[in-house]
């Protein structure tokens, strides 16, 4: 299982999302790589990623794919983000 | 390499910011006073959003302001700004934001989990009321630290 979690450049809120998903899984007992990329290395990261988190402003900028997007709304509420990977994952 | 901790230094309370451009600006202005960018690094914090929109407002009321790693980055910094009033970045969901954290850093790489740790105390509703209601930046890192302390996951 391969998850990318998706800023603009890279630094900073895709690591939040990151750290966030990561304890979720951890939480919700499902095993996954979850890396932090921006959306210009998308193309490149995110090839063989089952799962693409992101903010519902950057979805139009994801170039088209094969992985689920799911859209976090509040990346720091765990209730939404634990929520929406099982509905993604499960 | 981790960010450094707030100090009294790189906290600025109830200012006052026209757009949420100038509120960026501020938290820039911060990371240039404490020597952690030089100036151009606030417009790049501007530019990021101009070109990917309000992303950056990652939880209601909170937007965390940034640009990537450049030539204008010192060292590793962290801002934290309170508005006076709050202004909107046309996020989708979690406008308008009271409190605008500033980061910058040297390497793509930073070690993030202090910074999620930061944000996540933001997911306690009671901390952006009690921020915007104290006076003095001590009081405001010891609200953080509190609530880090309690959202810890």
């Amino acid at each position: 299982m391969k998850i990318v979690a998706i800023c603009g450049v890279g630094v900073g809120t895709s690591g939040i999302l990151k750290v966030n998903a990561e304890r979720a899984l951890a939480r919700l007992g499902i095993e996954a790589d979850v890396t932090a990329s921006d959306v210009g290395s998308l193309a490149i990261t995110a090839t063989d990623a089952q799962v693409i988190l992101t903010s519902p402003e950057l979805v139009d900028k994801i170039p088209p794919t094969w992985a689920d997007i799911v859209v976090i709304d509040n990346y720091v509420d765990h209730a939404e983000i634990e929520k929406k990977l099982l509905e993604a994952l499960g | 390499m981790p960010l450094p901790p707030l100090t009294e230094a790189t906290v600025r309370l109830g200012v006052s910011a026209a757009d949420w451009r100038a509120a960026v600006r501020l938290s820039g202005d911060v990371l240039v006073a404490s020597g952690s960018v030089s100036r151009g690094y606030p417009q790049r914090m501007v530019d990021v959003i101009e070109e990917f929109g309000a992303y950056v407002v990652i939880a209601p009321g909170l937007a965390l302001a940034h640009a990537r790693p450049g030539a204008d980055v010192v060292e590793n910094g962290l801002s934290l700004v309170t508005l006076e009033s709050p202004v909107s970045f046309g996020h989708a969901h979690n406008d308008p934001v009271h409190v605008v954290i500033g980061i910058a850093v040297t390497t793509a790489d930073v070690h993030v989990t202090g910074i999620a740790d930061l944000a996540n105390a933001f997911n306690d509703p009671d901390l952006v009321p009690a921020l915007s209601a104290a006076t003095d930046a001590t009081t405001a890192i010891g609200l953080i630290e509190s609530a880090t302390a309690r959202g810890a996951v």
